[in-house]
């Protein structure tokens, strides 16, 4: 069962909600859909569970027409951001609510509503109400209930943003081992947290006002982003992206001198570029760019430092906590050998050798 | 003065209490008195004030002087159970479409229907009279209770849409986009879905049709006659020129009992609706 969706737009009070949207998701495949708020993941989500009509553009199930297919003979299941289920039902009958409306037979319901409760871990559970169980429980509901399904499109609309961190690690964890034995299904599942997106995905598209700006597996969009703004969306804390010039074997950022030209990025020919360096490849130094610092923020055992350089704001992930002042002057190191290059565009010229290595690990 | 706070809120209650059940004590003692202890001045304990009889009651049950309440009481509970039924089974429905789906027609949208509906309440109800007294007699249907059931429908609709649009639009829409997505027809996840999670709602909207439906005079008065009487008619009827008191106040404190006790058994119904486990 393949999706294959073309050139779907819609627009609503002169915004693009969905602009041009080509995309084609596959049976087995975990497809991670990233970008910023409004963006347009849940248009697109809303769209492929018939939940909202587009403006153009077709879609196709197999090669037949499924705009035109009713939500409820999609075969569809969705789990919301909010933690919806049915309030007046109990845990196990919010998850045999759909198995029910499909006509399976007593047995059958029985045993998917034990086997996806266990899944998830809410055997224990079954007699309660939503509102007695708490939020990462209630989601867990809505996910044994699209779980239960066996559904053909299995969607997930940021489904644990809205818990705490420590839950959404964990919930996080168990998602990809609930995943792997989907069979056949097309899983899509959004969020604005690039460290998701890349450990969930097999697949990664990366959304921008209501366009797909990059799709690849997560190494390529992570390690070659098509756009400054992929790089930026990709990225967490945002690639700094800053404009720079190439002057023979010189690299000049914000009118300073910042080294010579490292070997990924030799032969390029002179002239204005835009540069792109992640977070964990700008370091305070002695020497070098100086900037002044404008905020810092202390998480865990990582220091967040925010400076801006003439015009040019930049954030460097520092690991260790370090005592800086607001204020300070202070000079950054530039990993040359890390930088890419963007055309004044905005559109990728080369990136630096890859080595893919991301926070949480693959 | 935080002490003196308490004394001055149970004051305040206490008069209010006064004020709302003084009618009804007033009523309930008039209602075992007779002609004489109605007219001697006030007094209120029985036995040691006034001898208590039961003439008064006796007259709104078929005794002599009075009339026999019980077939008037049948009629308006028919009427009062009839409407509300169907104009709640519409009312929702209507209400549901209002809530979920989009209609246009030129400039009028949702919210111009949803006031449509409900201003059907706001022009004086003798407007009214007319149309439906030439109505019902094109369709014979004057002095029946079909008759009497359709006008009171007519007058209870606008509640029933008016209370449950509100109540529809605080249930989150996510819960239909769920059962359809579940595999329910619109129409399924309104009945699956939505309705068994809208109890309060229908509850506050067949108390206003009970309420509304059973006090009903005024239609009631001038579309029916001979044949259809409704309780409230009955009461008025009990009217002289030298009004009888006793019965009056007997037949008043029969009329409202239905709606006490409604009051009473409903009330836990309202309280129980749990939407929390929904959204978050």
């Amino acid at each position: 069962m393949t999706l294959h969706a073309t050139g779907l737009s819609l627009a609503a009070d002169g915004v693009d909600h969905l602009k041009e949207v080509t995309a084609t998701f596959r049976p087995g495949r975990l497809h991670t859909v990233i970008g910023r708020t409004l963006a347009g993941k849940t248009t697109l989500l809303r769209v492929l569970a018939g939940l909202q009509r587009v403006d153009s553009g077709s879609l196709t199930r197999d090669g037949a027409d499924f705009l035109r297919t009713p939500v409820w003979r999609r075969d569809t299941a969705m789990v919301y951001q909010q933690f919806i289920n049915y309030p007046h039902l109990d845990v196990r009958d919010n998850v045999a609510f759909p198995l029910r409306r499909a006509g399976l037979a007593r047995e059958e319901i029985e045993r998917r509503v034990e086997q996806s409760l266990a899944r998830v871990g809410l055997a224990e559970f079954k007699e309660r109400r939503p509102s007695q169980l708490s939020g990462g429980q209630q989601q867990r509901v809505a996910i044994a209930r699209a779980l239960a399904r066996e559904a053909s499109i299995l969607l997930f609309d940021e489904p644990f943003a809205n818990l705490d961190y420590k839950l959404r690690e964990q919930l996080r964890e168990e998602f990809k081992t609930l995943f792997s034995d989907q069979g056949d299904a097309v899983v899509i599942y959004t969020t604005t947290d690039p460290a998701e997106a890349m450990m969930l995905g097999d697949v990664v598209l990366v959304m921008h006002e209501g366009r797909i700006v990059q799709a690849g597996a997560p190494h390529e969009v992570f390690d070659r982003p098509a756009t400054t703004t992929v790089a930026r969306i990709v990225n967490d804390p945002p690639m700094n992206v800053f404009p720079g010039r190439i002057d023979g074997d010189l690299i000049t950022v914000a009118g300073l001198p910042a080294g010579g030209v490292p070997g990924h990025l030799a032969g390029l020919a002179d002239g204005a570029y835009q540069f792109g360096l992640r977070a964990t490849d700008v370091g305070l130094a002695q020497s070098g760019v100086e900037g002044e610092v404008t905020f810092v923020e202390i998480s865990g055992s990582e220091t967040f430092v925010h400076a801006v350089a003439g015009q040019t704001p930049f954030v460097m992930q520092i690991e260790g906590i370090h005592d800086v002042a607001l204020g300070e002057q202070v000079f950054m190191r530039l990993r040359p050998e890390r930088l890419f290059a963007f055309d004044e565009e905005g559109a990728l010229v080369r990136s630096p050798a890859c080595e893919t290595v991301l926070a949480g690990g693959r | 003065m935080p002490r003196l706070y308490p004394a001055f809120k149970y004051t305040v209650i206490a008069l209010w209490a006064c004020f709302v059940a003084g009618p009804f004590m007033w009523a309930a003692t008039t209602s075992f008195k007779d002609a004489n202890a109605v007219q001697g001045g006030a007094t209120y304990l029985p036995w040691l004030q006034y001898e208590p009889t039961a003439t008064g009651w006796r007259n709104i049950f078929g005794g002599s002087g009075g009339v026999d309440v019980l077939g008037p009481f049948l009629n308006s509970a028919l009427v009062t159970v009839a409407a509300s039924a169907i104009s709640l089974v519409l009312g929702s429905l209507a209400a549901y479409g209002l809530s979920r789906f989009r209609y246009r027609a030129g400039f009028v949208k949702n919210s111009d229907i949803v006031f449509f509906f409900v201003s059907q309440r706001i022009m004086p109800p003798v407007v009214l009279v007319v149309p439906f007294f030439y109505l019902l007699q094109v369709a014979g249907l004057l002095d029946t209770v079909p008759g009497l059931v359709i006008v009171t429908v007519a007058l209870l609709l606008p509640i029933a849409v008016w209370v449950m649009v509100d109540f529809f639009n605080g249930i989150p829409r996510e819960i239909d986009e769920m059962a359809m997505l579940d595999g329910c027809n619109p129409l399924t996840a309104f009945t699956r879905a939505i309705l068994p999670n809208s109890l309060p709602g229908l509850t506050v909207a067949a108390m206003f049709c009970a309420v509304f439906g059973w006090n009903d005079f005024f239609f009631a008065f001038r579309l029916t006659f001979t044949e259809i009487q409704t309780l409230p008619q009955a009461i008025v009827a009990l009217n002289s020129s030298i009004p009888p008191w006793w019965t009056l106040s007997a037949a008043a404190l029969f009329g409202i009992s239905p709606l006490v006790l409604l009051a009473i058994w409903v009330e836990r119904y309202l309280s129980k609706g749990n939407l929390s486990g929904a959204i978050r």
